[in-house]
This record gives structure tokens, C-alpha cells and sequence, in this order.
């Protein structure tokens, strides 16, 4: 790209900010990083640039690089959550592409800042993951790179098992931790031989019970922070690998759980954006082309920038002109569309984002349907009734998509065991996938391990003691 | 708001740890050897250095739903009414080689670029002769040429020039103008030489016999084609100076060379001693075991006239008494297991009636995958463990 081009594109990028700003939007500042495609695959796969390494990076690199190579797929952009933000748009991008990823990344940097799931993220991870990448070289240096890669292998593996709200119990529990310190007598140099005889029966010690630090209370949701804290196998060097990876799912979590939402919401705004823009008739046809490759319907499957897009204009209109009913019901009086698509950006996920307004008008419109494979040979629509239909795309969404696994018990039949469970909601686990990932947790725990869950409408536990695999 | 432009030219990571995953790929191709070994990619190369044969994509294990007993949601046209059938499950049984392509939708496969002559070295890592004896006739196997001498006088692509460095600053020191590099004069020059080593080794000669009768079918053939196409190339790789003798036979043997051997298609009935006559024959004419190692081989599906199998025995125990191994292999029907075969099929006549012979070795083969053993038990450790 030439200089005169880039400075072009800073001119529409003034303009691109100031009619984000119009509109409403609130946006970090935004650094936009032109890259070569090579740079553009990279820091897509790896989801922030500069991260370990680890060769499932390296596996999903080759997947994009390839799809490109062979001109199956494009990423046009890619954009990260820190503060200033951080948009990369590939070399390559028409004039027009630029401006309509520009608008785009702005609505993604505006939903990162002010939507409540995002709150407590790290606004520095960039810095963050490239100590993590120090550290992770060290110990690949100190510990030999194959044993480090092996040990991530079964770190990953349950990647997703934290605890989404993590946050809520670290900041109770520092204050907690400065409750008892205060709580706690100042310790002179010979105070501890005041037990010795007794005279002194502990009075601060906290009731049974509270003493429970938060790592050990049961059932605990988040696996990955129970095993770095409880595991009786793992070196120091393990545990800080465990917990790297833990700030990296907690920082990539609030992403997983506002996909739809937040494409959804980029593409309303790109759309609009564009259209405030003095674009000739070329580049407004060549945008139209873009704008309607992006939120099109891909057949059977849901795309979620579509779905997100449809959802977001749904809810404006329906603010705009209440119906009837509405006006009575609820006390809408009409014309709060963009007040209300504002409040939604701000307090929903997608989980409450697509039960709250995916409406039967909705649904009937985009031809939503339930499917499943009947006789393992059809994959078959099974439900068209809007309330299914909404119930069941807003379970698949719950706890990101994954399964939600407990640890019931560290210590099952007295024996350091540890005892998972599948909260099962319907739909079973893949059993051979299951029997792999234990073996990675038997790995993080050192002992035998065990999974309850259900399998054809049967409790049934899976176990695995390091040597063979068990099933009751 | 900024727009940048920055030099990403040593940006290297993805590669670095796309490297990390070809290495994994590499070691999963070598777990997975036994399935690699009779791809038609493989087999049917035709002299290509690389081929592409279908791999599961390396797992990330995770918990994960069921994929096909989870309910989905997905998008119509606007159509769509319940009781469509909107896609269908792509049938197991069609992928051929690694699994069954496909089967699970949830299953990632890629296609690996692997390279022969590295699958050919992890193949033929722990295979040699078995029973390879010293024998009074030695053939040269091999002229190797060996640098092992400096002269002042060569080749100048021969120069040796660390040598020349080192005489040089030597001489400049004698004349008194001190230990240091410079005018160079003829004297200085260094020149590699070379010698030539002969290698001796023992002779060895492998008959490889096929059956062609029209019981052999497509999938038998491929069998046994896979089979020989290993054993040709580790022979050659291995040794430099190994005969083989190519014998296809029906009810009558002869000799063929080896691309008839690979792609001739016959039918009728089998006689199996007509072979092991025929071997025999060109032993006793061609390579008089004391002078040559001899492993005979044979690929049947075991189908012999009731008739000929007293003589088949006999003249196998003539093969095994003359020779260092005699290997037979019988190939089943596709996918068959073995408890299916008639009790007349040769390999039981044989285990039962040579078992005290530790010469001999057979092997059953009923898939695809089973030929990377085979391979193994032939052409492995031998001496310690008898064949089943």
C-alpha cells in the first residue's frame, strides 16, 4: 500500500470516528496495523498476537493459511481487546473493504468496552500473554520443550472449565483475606508458645466451616483452578503453567459467551456507518456485494453474524413502534429503538440475548428449525415450534457450548481420587473423546480419576487410574 | 486512532509452530505405520518421492457432546417443515485404508503429505535377513570411495583448504615473518584423495512367489502387491546386491520379470508344489546354497487342491531345509477373520505339520493394515521368537 493510500484511509478513518461518535458509539482508541496475510493468519489463530507456543496454534495457522492459499476463505479482519484497542486489516483489502472493516472493528471495540461480560477483563493481556510466552520459553529451556508441550496438551484439554465469574471470587477473597488479617492477633516472636500449654485455645481461628478456603469448597465448576490448587502431582512450574492458561480462558471466555451478539452488533453498525458515508456508486455496490457476503443465511447451518445482525434491527424496530399490546402491556411509547439496542449491548450475553428477543416473527423469518440424526443415517428437522426452536439454540449455547463438568470430590473413597461430574442436560458426552480428555486430567492429577455421567439413561462413571480404562 | 504500517517480515511465529505440528504429524505417521504401509498411495506411487495419504487430524481431546446425539439448530430458505431430511450421514464403509472416512461427522481428516523414502526408513528401521549366514562365495556388494589421504598434488575441486590455511601460516613462520595468513605458493596446496573400498558381503537371493489363480482376487492381489512392493524396496535400500527371483503361479509356475509379476492377472485353479518345484529347480541350478542365502516367499489365499497338498508340505520342507527362512503368507477374504477358514486352507496344514521347523514363518493376513506386521514378522528379529 502506498503512502498516499494510507493516508487516505486515515482521512476516512476521521471521518469513519466521528459518525461512530454520532451515532452514539464508544469506542477505545483504535490502532489499525495494516499486515501482510501471513501476519493476518497468524494473529487469527493464535487469538491475540505474540502467545505461547503450542503446535495446535500452529495446526490451526496451517488450517487458515491454507484456506486462504487455495482462496476458500478470507479473514478481512481481525481485532483485539485491550485498551487502546488493536485492528489489523490484511494488505490486500480494497479501499472500500477497509472502511467497512474499519466501521466494523469500531462496533466490535465498542461492544468490548461497555458490554458487562467484558468488564473484567484484562485490558493489557497483550502485555500479559507475551510474559506468559517468557515464561512458557523458560521452562521449555529449564524442563526440555517436549515435556512442557506434552504437560499443555492436558492443560487445554479442559481449558473451558473455569469459572466464568471468576473475578467475583478473587475479589472476595482478598477481602477476606484482609478480614483476617485483622481478625488475626499480631504475632510476637514467642507467641506460638502460648499453645504449647494450652492458655491460649487459637480464639481467632474462624468457626468450621468458613475455614474452607475457596479452592477446596465443593462442588467447584472451575476444574482447571481446583486441580492447580489441590492437584498432589504438579511442580510449581506446573501449577504456573495451569494458571497462565487459566487468565488466558478467563480473558477469551466473555468472547465465547457474546459471539452472536457482538457480530451482530459489529455488522448493524458497519451497515450504518457505511451508509453515512460519501461513497461513489462503484464503492457502493462493491460495499453492498461485501455487506450482504457477510450477513447472508448459510444454508442449514446458522451464521452468527446473521442471526445477530437480524436480532439487533428486530429489537429497534420493535422499540420504535410497539405494538398495540406493547404500548399497553409494558408502557412502550415508541421511538426508544437505539436506547434499547444500547441497554442490550450493555447487559446481555447471548444466552440471554437470543431467549429475551428471538421472537415467533423472528424465527418464522429467518426459518429457524431444530434438526437431529434419526436412525444414524438422517440428519432430520425435527421441530419447527418457535419456543423449541429459541430453548434449544439458547441450551446449546449454555456454558459456551461445552458440557459442565464438576469436580464433586478430591479425595473420593479416601484415596486422593478425583471424582468429576457431568451435569447432564439432555445430551451425552462423546464418550471416546471423554476417555481421551480423562487421561489428560489423570496427567494433571496424578491419580486415578473419575467421570460421572450418563450414557443411554444410565449413571455411569468412567474411570481412569493412569494404566486402563474402566466403565460401571 | 492510528493507521500503521509496520515491517512484519520477522514475524515467524505461525511457522515456527506449524513446524511444531508437522513434527507431531510425523510422529503420529510413525504410530500409525501398520495403516500408512498398504495406502494405494503408497503402493501405486509409480515413482513418485511424495505421496498424500488421508490422516484423522491430530485430536485436541476436550469433553465434548455427542455430535450426533445433539440437537441442532440451523436455517432454512424458508420452507423447511418438520419431517425434512436436510442431510444424510455419509455411509460408513466407503473411506478405505485409515478407518472409515467420514464415519463420524465430528472427525477431522487431512490429507499428509509424506515423503516414501522417510516412511521406507521408519519401515525398515528394525528389519534385516533373518538368519543371514556367511557363505564360501562372496559377491561384491559394494564400491565405495573413501577420502582418506592429503597429497600435494589433485584436483583443485579437491583442495583442502583448512589444510593449505594451517601449511601456510606453518611456512611463514619458518621463513621468520610470523605465525600469519598470506602469499600463498604452491607448496602450501593440500589436495583430498580418494581410495577405493571394496565391501564384501554374503550373497542373498529372495524368490518371491505369488499365486494367480482366479481365486486371487482385487483385494488379495493388492495384498500381496503391497507386501512385495516393502520388501523389494528394503531390499534394495538395505542391500546393495540382493537377486530376486519373481515365480507367479495357477496350476503351473514360471519365472517373470518383475513388472509382469506386479500387474499380470490370471485365473484357474491352484497347485502350490508347481511353485515350490520351480524354486527349487532354480536353486539347485542358479544359486547352490553354499553359496547363497535363499528366502523364498510365497502369497497364496491358501485355496490348494485337496490333491497337491501332501506335496506341497514336502516340497516346503524341501525349501526350508535348503534355505535361511522360508515365509508364507496366506491372505484371507477382506475384512474375514481368521476362525472363518476351512480347516484345509494351507497356512493351518503347514502350522500344524512344520511346526518344529524354525525356519519357517507364516503369517495370515486378513486387512490391510495386517501387512505391516507381516513385514515385521518376516523380516525381523529372528531366532527368538518362533512364529505362532
Amino acid at each position: 500500500m502506498e503512502d498516499r493510500e494510507i493516508r487516505n484511509l486515515e482521512t476516512s478513518l476521521d471521518q469513519i470516528w466521528a459518525v461512530a461518535q454520532k451515532f452514539g458509539l464508544d469506542p477505545y482508541p483504535t490502532r489499525f496495523e495494516i499486515v501482510p496475510a501471513t501476519v493476518m493468519y497468524e494473529v487469527g489463530s493464535y487469538a491475540l498476537p505474540g502467545r505461547y507456543s503450542h503446535w495446535t496454534f500452529g495446526k490451526a495457522y496451517h488450517r487458515m493459511k491454507t484456506m486462504y492459499d487455495f482462496a476458500l476463505s478470507k479473514i478481512y479482519e481481525v481485532v483485539i481487546n485491550t485498551n487502546p484497542a488493536y485492528g489489523f486489516l490484511l494488505e490486500t483489502n480494497s479501499p472500500v473493504q477497509n472502511k467497512m472493516v474499519i466501521a466494523h472493528v469500531l462496533g466490535h471495540v465498542d461492544f468490548f468496552k461497555n458490554n458487562i461480560y467484558f468488564s473484567k477483563t484484562n485490558r493489557r493481556m497483550v502485555e500479559s500473554v507475551s510474559t506468559h510466552a517468557q515464561r512458557m520459553m523458560d521452562y521449555e529451556f529449564k524442563y526440555g520443550r517436549k515435556t512442557v508441550e506434552n504437560f499443555l496438551d492436558a492443560v487445554l484439554s479442559i481449558e473451558e472449565h473455569i469459572d466464568p465469574n471468576f473475578f467475583i471470587r478473587r475479589e472476595i477473597s482478598a477481602e477476606e483475606e484482609k478480614h483476617r488479617a485483622e481478625q488475626r492477633p499480631k504475632e510476637g516472636r514467642y507467641d506460638d508458645l502460648w499453645s504449647l500449654d494450652g492458655r491460649n485455645p487459637s480464639p481467632t481461628l474462624p468457626a468450621r466451616g468458613e475455614e474452607v478456603k475457596h479452592h477446596e469448597r465443593l462442588p467447584q465448576k472451575d476444574i482447571l483452578y481446583y486441580l492447580m490448587k489441590n492437584s498432589p502431582t504438579l511442580a510449581a512450574w506446573q501449577r504456573d503453567v495451569i494458571a497462565m492458561v487459566h487468565e488466558e480462558a478467563e480473558y477469551f471466555i466473555p468472547q465465547m459467551q457474546t459471539k452472536i451478539m457482538n457480530e451482530g452488533w459489529a455488522s448493524f453498525w458497519h451497515a450504518r456507518i457505511m451508509r453515512e458515508l460519501d461513497l461513489s456508486d462503484n464503492d457502493h455496490l462493491e460495499f453492498a456485494d461485501l455487506h450482504s457476503g457477510v450477513v447472508s443465511p448459510h444454508k442449514g447451518k446458522l451464521n452468527p453474524y446473521y442471526l445477530g445482525y437480524k436480532v439487533f434491527e428486530h429489537i429497534e424496530r420493535r422499540w420504535d413502534n410497539p405494538s398495540q399490546e406493547e404500548r399497553e402491556k409494558f408502557g412502550r411509547p415508541g421511538n426508544q429503538g437505539r436506547e434499547k439496542i444500547f441497554e442490550v449491548r450493555e447487559i446481555d450475553s447471548d444466552v440471554s440475548f437470543l431467549r429475551n428477543y428471538l421472537t415467533e416473527e423472528l424465527c418464522e423469518e429467518l426459518d429457524l428449525f431444530v434438526y437431529e440424526l434419526v436412525e444414524e443415517e438422517e440428519w432430520t428437522i425435527s421441530e419447527k415450534r418457535w419456543e423449541r426452536v429459541r430453548d434449544q439454540l439458547v441450551a446449546n449455547m449454555t456454558n459456551f457450548g461445552f458440557p459442565y463438568l464438576e469436580v464433586e470430590d478430591g479425595d473420593y473413597h479416601g484415596n486422593r481420587e478425583l471424582y468429576l461430574k457431568h451435569c447432564y442436560e439432555g445430551t451425552e458426552l462423546d464418550l471416546r473423546y471423554a476417555r481421551k480428555a480423562l487421561e489428560h486430567v489423570h496427567t494433571l492429577w496424578g491419580r486415578p480419576v473419575h467421570l460421572e455421567t450418563i450414557v443411554d439413561e444410565e449413571v455411569t462413571v468412567l474411570r481412569y487410574d493412569g494404566e486402563e480404562h474402566q466403565e460401571e | 486512532m492510528t493507521i500503521q504500517r509496520n515491517d512484519w517480515s520477522l514475524q515467524r511465529k505461525g511457522i515456527i509452530d506449524q513446524e511444531r505440528h508437522k513434527e507431531r504429524v510425523r510422529e503420529a505417521i510413525r504410530k500409525n505405520l501398520g495403516s500408512i504401509v498398504s495406502q494405494e498411495a503408497i503402493i501405486l506411487s509409480d515413482g513418485k518421492r511424495t505421496v498424500r495419504v488421508p490422516m484423522r487430524a491430530l485430536d485436541e481431546y476436550k469433553f465434548r457432546f455427542d455430535y450426533h446425539k445433539q440437537k441442532h439448530v440451523g436455517q432454512g430458505d424458508g420452507k423447511t417443515r418438520a419431517g425434512d431430511v436436510i442431510a444424510r450421514e455419509s455411509q460408513p464403509g466407503q473411506g478405505t485404508g485409515v478407518g472409515q472416512a467420514g464415519q463420524e461427522a465430528g472427525d477431522e481428516y487431512y490429507e499428509a503429505e509424506v515423503n516414501i523414502d522417510e516412511i521406507a526408513a521408519l519401515i525398515f528401521e528394525d528389519l534385516h535377513l533373518p538368519f543371514l549366514q556367511e557363505k564360501a562365495k562372496k559377491a561384491v556388494q559394494s564400491k565405495k570411495t573413501q577420502f582418506n589421504e592429503i597429497r600435494r598434488t589433485g584436483v583443485i575441486a579437491n583442495l583442502d583448504k583448512r589444510r593449505m590455511i594451517m601449511e601456510n601460516i606453518r611456512r611463514n613462520a619458518r621463513a621468520g615473518q610470523g605465525a600469519k595468513f598470506g602469499d600463498i605458493k604452491k607448496d602450501d596446496l593440500r589436495f583430498k584423495t580418494w581410495e577405493e573400498v571394496m565391501r564384501y558381503e554374503s550373497n542373498a537371493v529372495v524368490i518371491a512367489m505369488i499365486d494367480v489363480s482366479g481365486s486371487m482376487g482385487e483385494f488379495k492381489k493388492y495384498i500381496a502387491r503391497s507386501f512385495y512392493f516393502w520388501m523389494v524396496r528394503f531390499l534394495r535400500t538395505k542391500y546393495d546386491n540382493v537377486d530376486i527371483v519373481f515365480i507367479s503361479h495357477h496350476t503351473e509356475a514360471r519365472e517373470v520379470t518383475e513388472e509382469q509379476f506386479f500387474t499380470q492377472g490370471e485365473s484357474g485353479g491352484t497347485v502350490v508344489s508347481s511353485a515350490y518345484q520351480l524354486a527349487l529347480d532354480i536353486i539347485k541350478l542358479r544359486y547352490p546354497p553354499a553359496d547363497w542365502n535363499i528366502y523364498p516367499f510365497h502369497f497364496s489365499d491358501g485355496d490348494n487342491y485337496y490333491s497337491d497338498n501332501d506335496e506341497a508340505v514336502r516340497l516346503a520342507e524341501e525349501l526350508i531345509d535348503t534355505c535361511n527362512l522360508f515365509g508364507y503368507g496366506e491372505i484371507g477374504e477382506e475384512g474375514s477373520s481368521s476362525y472363518r477358514r476351512a480347516s484345509g486352507a494351507l497356512l493351518s496344514i503347514f502350522n500344524d505339520r512344520l511346526k518344529d521347523k524354525d525356519h519357517f514363518s507364516g503369517v495370515r493376513i486378513d486387512d490391510k493394515e495386517d501387512v505391516y506386521p507381516a513385514l515385521k514378522q518376516f523380516f525381523g528379529l529372528r531366532g527368538i521368537e518362533t512364529p505362532a
